[in-house]
Order: C-alpha cells, then sequence, then structure tokens
C-alpha cells in the first residue's frame, strides 16, 4: 500500500449551488412578506425594596387575617386548626410564665454544638481521605451508606444508650452533618487542581506542604458553602431527638402540646422554631460571606 | 569531586571542555498501554546540556517532550538510562530544576508577591525573608505595582510573567519552559521572549525550552533539538550560530531564514518517517 490515499471523490447529485440558491430566493421571499417584528423590553429595572417589603408582610398579613376570619365565620375548625388570637394569647403566656425561653436555649445549645462537631469532624474525615488512596477507597462506600442509611431512624436507638437530657440531641445533630459534610469536603479534595499539586511536588514540596499550601485553600470555598446546608441538618437532627424522648426542648414541648390537643401551643412551638431557624441561618450566612470574602480571589 | 563521571558528550554536543550541567543518558520511557501491551514515551533519549546553554525542544505533540521533562524534573522515573544533573545521577528526584508547566498555575489565594516566593518558601526560607528578595525583583522585571495584586487580576502576560519570575526565584540553575508562551497572543508573546532572553542573561540560567513554532525556537537558543513522535525520541539537533544579544530584527537576515529552512526540514523528516512507519 502507498501511503496516497485520495480522498474518494463524491458525487453530489445535482449542483447543491441550485439547492442553496432556492434556498436564497426563499429566505428573500419570506422576508418581504413577514411583518417586522419589533419589540421593546420592559419591567427590568429592579423593584424597590421598600415595596417589595411592603408586599412580603402584606403576605403573611393576609394569610392570617384569612385564617382568623375563616375561624369567626366558622369555615375552619379552631379545635384542628386553632386561631392566630389563640395563638397569640398562648405565645404571651408561654414566653411570660412558661418555661419556653428555657426549651429554646436547650434547642439552640444542641443544634450548634451538633452542628460545630459535625463540621469539625466532616471536615477533618473528608481532608483525611487525601492522605491515601488506599483509605480513601476503603471508606468511601461506607460512608455513603451511612449517608443512604436514614439516619432519624436510628433517633430511639441514639436516645437509648444516651439518655434524656442533651446529649443524645447533640449525636443526632452531629450524625445528620457530619455525613454530608464529610462527603462534600471529600468531593472538593477530588477537586483540588492535579497541575498545582504537580506544580509543587516539582518544588521539592513534602505532603505536608502540598496539603497546607494548595488542598486546604482549595477546598475551604466548597466547606463554607456547605455550612447553610449543615445548619438545617442539625436543627432537624436535635428537633427529631427531642421527639423521640427529651426533657427539654421546643422538640419534646410540641410533642407534648400535640399528647395533649394543645393545638395552639404547638404553633407556638413551630413559629419559634422557624424564628430560631432563621436567625441561625442567618448567622452562618454571615459566616459564609465573612470566610468566602478571605477568598473571593479564588475565581 | 563527585566519583560519577559524566559521559561524552553524545553527538549533538559542540565539544566544549567544561562540564555538562545536565545529562540525559539513553533515557526510555514505557507506559503500559490500555490494551495491555506498553507504549513507548520516549526511546534512547541521549542529550547533554552545557551551563548556561539555552536549548529548545521542537517536535509533533505526541513526542515525548513532555514525558522527558517530567522525567528531568523528577516527577516521573525513567524505565531505563538515566538524569545527572551536575554529575549525579538524579533519576526520580524532584526539587532540582525549575520547572514551568503550560498552564501559569498560579494559586489563585495568593497575590503576585506570595506567589513568586513558592519556591523559597519550599526550599525553607521565611516568608519575609523571601518577599524581601522577591520585592525588588518584581519591580525590575515589569511587575512592580502588581506584587499585592492577584492572579484573577492579572492579563495573560503578566500571570506568565509571574509564573516564570516565580521559576526563576526558584534559585535552581536549570529551568524548564514547557511551552510557556503558547497561549499568548503574537505581541505579547515577542515581548515576554526579549523578556525572557533579559532574564536568561541577568541570571545565567540553563534553560530547556518547549516550543512548537520555529522561529521562536531559533531566535531564543543556542541548540536547537527536533524530536519525532510515536516513538518518542530525539531525531536531530543543530546549533544557532546567530550572535547575541539577538534584535527581533534577525529574523529576516539571511542566517536564520537559511536555519529555518534547515529546522523545517529536519521536521518534515521527522513527520515523514513517522508516517512510513504508520503505513508499515
Amino acid at each position: 500500500m502507498t501511503a496516497t490515499a485520495d480522498a474518494p471523490v463524491v458525487s453530489t447529485g445535482p449542483t447543491p449551488a441550485g439547492a442553496a440558491q432556492d434556498s436564497l430566493r426563499e429566505l428573500g421571499r419570506l422576508r418581504a412578506s413577514m411583518l417586522p417584528v419589533v419589540r421593546r423590553r420592559r419591567g427590568t429595572a429592579e423593584p424597590s425594596s421598600w415595596s417589595v417589603n411592603l408586599l412580603r408582610v402584606g403576605v403573611v398579613v393576609a394569610v392570617l387575617a384569612g385564617w382568623e376570619t375563616g375561624v369567626r365565620a366558622g369555615w375552619i375548625d379552631p379545635f384542628f386548626w386553632s386561631q392566630p388570637s389563640r395563638i397569640w394569647d398562648t405565645a404571651v403566656v408561654a414566653f411570660t410564665q412558661g418555661g419556653i425561653l428555657a426549651d429554646v436555649r436547650f434547642t439552640f445549645t444542641s443544634t450548634v454544638l451538633g452542628f460545630v462537631i459535625g463540621v469539625t469532624g466532616g471536615v477533618a474525615l473528608g481532608l483525611s481521605f487525601w492522605w491515601s488512596r488506599r483509605y480513601a477507597l476503603v471508606a468511601e462506600p461506607l460512608v455513603i451508606a451511612f449517608e443512604a442509611m436514614p439516619k432519624l431512624a436510628l433517633a430511639p436507638i441514639v436516645v437509648l444508650v444516651l439518655g434524656l437530657g442533651m446529649g443524645s440531641k447533640v449525636a443526632m445533630a452531629t450524625a445528620l452533618v457530619i455525613v454530608i459534610q464529610t462527603l462534600n469536603t471529600y468531593a472538593a479534595v477530588r477537586s483540588v487542581d492535579q497541575d498545582l499539586t504537580t506544580l509543587l511536588y516539582s518544588l521539592g514540596a513534602s505532603r505536608w506542604q502540598v496539603f497546607r499550601k494548595v488542598v486546604v485553600p482549595s477546598t475551604l470555598p466548597w466547606i463554607a458553602s456547605s455550612l447553610r446546608v449543615g445548619i438545617g441538618l442539625a436543627l432537624t437532627g436535635a428537633i427529631v431527638g427531642e421527639y423521640i424522648g427529651s426533657n427539654a426542648g421546643l422538640g419534646r414541648m410540641i410533642h407534648y402540646a400535640g399528647s395533649t390537643y394543645d393545638i395552639a401551643l404547638i404553633w407556638v412551638g413551630v413559629f419559634t422554631l422557624a424564628i430560631l431557624s432563621m436567625l441561625l441561618y442567618v448567622v452562618v450566612s454571615w459566616l459564609e460571606r465573612r470566610l468566602l470574602k478571605g477568598l473571593a480571589h479564588t475565581r | 569531586m563527585t566519583t560519577t563521571l559524566a559521559p561524552a558528550p553524545s553527538g549533538a554536543g559542540t565539544g566544549t571542555t567544561s562540564e555538562p550541567q545536565l545529562v540525559v543518558e539513553h533515557v526510555h520511557r514505557r507506559f503500559p498501554s490500555p490494551e495491555g501491551g506498553t507504549v513507548d514515551a520516549l526511546v534512547d533519549a541521549d542529550l547533554t546540556v552545557r551551563p548556561g546553554e539555552f536549548i529548545s525542544l521542537i517536535g509533533p505533540s505526541g513526542c515525548g517532550k513532555s514525558t522527558l521533562f517530567n522525567l528531568i524534573a523528577g516527577l516521573d522515573t525513567p524505565t531505563e538510562g538515566r538524569i545527572l544533573i551536575d554529575g549525579v545521577d538524579r533519576s526520580g528526584q524532584q526539587g532540582l530544576v525549575g520547572y514551568m508547566l503550560q498552564k501559569d498555575l498560579l494559586l489563585p489565594w495568593r497575590t503576585v508577591l506570595e506567589n513568586v516566593v513558592l519556591g523559597l518558601e519550599i526550599g525553607g526560607v521565611r516568608r519575609k525573608a523571601a518577599q524581601a528578595i522577591a520585592r525588588p525583583l518584581l519591580s525590575t522585571y515589569g511587575l512592580g505595582g502588581f506584587e499585592g495584586r492577584y492572579p484573577a487580576q492579572l492579563s495573560g502576560g503578566m500571570r506568565q510573567r509571574v509564573a516564570l519570575l516565580r521559576t526563576i526565584l526558584f534559585n535552581r540553575d536549570v529551568i524548564l519552559l514547557d511551552e510557556p508562551f503558547g497561549a499568548l497572543d503574537a505581541q505579547t508573546r515577542e515581548q515576554m521572549q526579549e523578556w525572557l532572553l533579559d532574564l536568561w542573561d541577568d541570571f545565567q540560567k540553563t534553560v530547556l525550552f518547549v516550543t512548537h513554532d520555529i522561529d521562536e525556537a531559533i531566535y531564543l537558543s543556542d541548540r536547537v533539538v527536533v524530536m519525532s513522535a510515536r516513538p518518542g525520541r530525539i531525531v536531530a539537533s543543530f546549533d544557532v550560530p546567530l550572535d547575541r544579544p539577538r534584535k527581533p530584527s534577525v529574523v529576516t537576515s539571511a542566517e536564520f531564514v537559511r536555519l529555518k529552512a534547515d529546522a523545517r526540514e529536519l521536521l518534515n523528516g521527522a513527520h515523514r518517517t513517522h508516517d512510513v512507519q504508520e503505513t508499515r
């Protein structure tokens, strides 16, 4: 065989120029017959913040007012749904005379502890996978199996083992946070630019130097952006722990109110929980922004 | 005196008496292929480099240039043969040559100044001391005022300058440059070539430079090494007897044009042998 393999000449039937001519003519005809469509884009300006806030408050007020009038008019059964005015009265009593503040403190403390332990442990575990491929390969499916397992179903065991106090709540919160944090951190570790580590090795860096100067700084943005997911999971874990068995906490309070058909008190608990959750979220978002600000030049 | 004697310069050398700085001695590198056999990435590479020499490697992609660089940098170990640096067998040892890869690979979370001192820092020099050394060099070599900038705030040419200065500040005699200007536009590229020659003059480095560009290779080098692909090997090398310092206008001189024609001939030869092997 010679190396001169000329490309076979493919016959292309009727001249393509002719077909293309037809298309051009057709386009010209369409252009003449189609109506010109000229539109102006409107309303691209960002709506003013006060009008947005006003609407937000308006929606909440409308829902509460509808609920209240619905109950008074007899359309909504207050036995099952309670009513805003009664919830408000119950809230005032709970906060002034009842022990709800102690419950809030209990839930808050176990959530934050679980969050901190879970994040620290998860980050440490995830980063540790960088050090040994074998260890990472052995551990990864186990972590994923633990992630797939409904950890909330473990709550009864956890409460039995660790008791009705704060320990079992912290453990539940930690269990939820640590797995997701481990997987997130490990994903970050795997996405570290291989060329950067190669460069450092070419400069004669030790593994510890590569870890400290490349791996940790590369993973920080990932870790920062997984914190917000973590705080929500920590709260969920703590509350479920309290449902199963506890001597304090908002979860226990809601559970207790449910078993005594005190619907208004359930709502008080739920709203308090919502406010607590929002506060935690705001604080963690702020923390994340602070962390990312230091790394703002990453991309 | 070192006990290891460097071998006589192989064919390519120009026969000077000074002890070679870098010797690549009968180096083979085989990788296992996906089909179960082996692939020869580099076959019997011989190269002797004198101190202060500027050598360019040209060749088609897949000719083993990057493999050769990884071997010299100690990131990879030869299957056969050895790498001698200053007469000592350094096969598989890292941290002995400066290596600049194709990408600038600046750490995005570090400022220009912090990036430039990375090599010194890893070598155990205190951060403060390293920065004190680097600061005046930054302003001398066109990065004055950029010390506090982050890589994302720099143009491609500037980033490449930082990367090159980092390689030089690593403070090794031999530096390997793997297509450092490949991604730059023609004008920036010319400026960078001038700049590189200045640095080379001032720091007295031994440079191995990979490029696809014949003009660039001849303009910069004392010697051009031609490689061919499949299997990757060194097929020829020729000296560039143009006077230094060279002006950019040298590219239009008769001598330059002749060298370029020769180089093209050699490169085409490298391609042809490769084609013949393919069709056999």
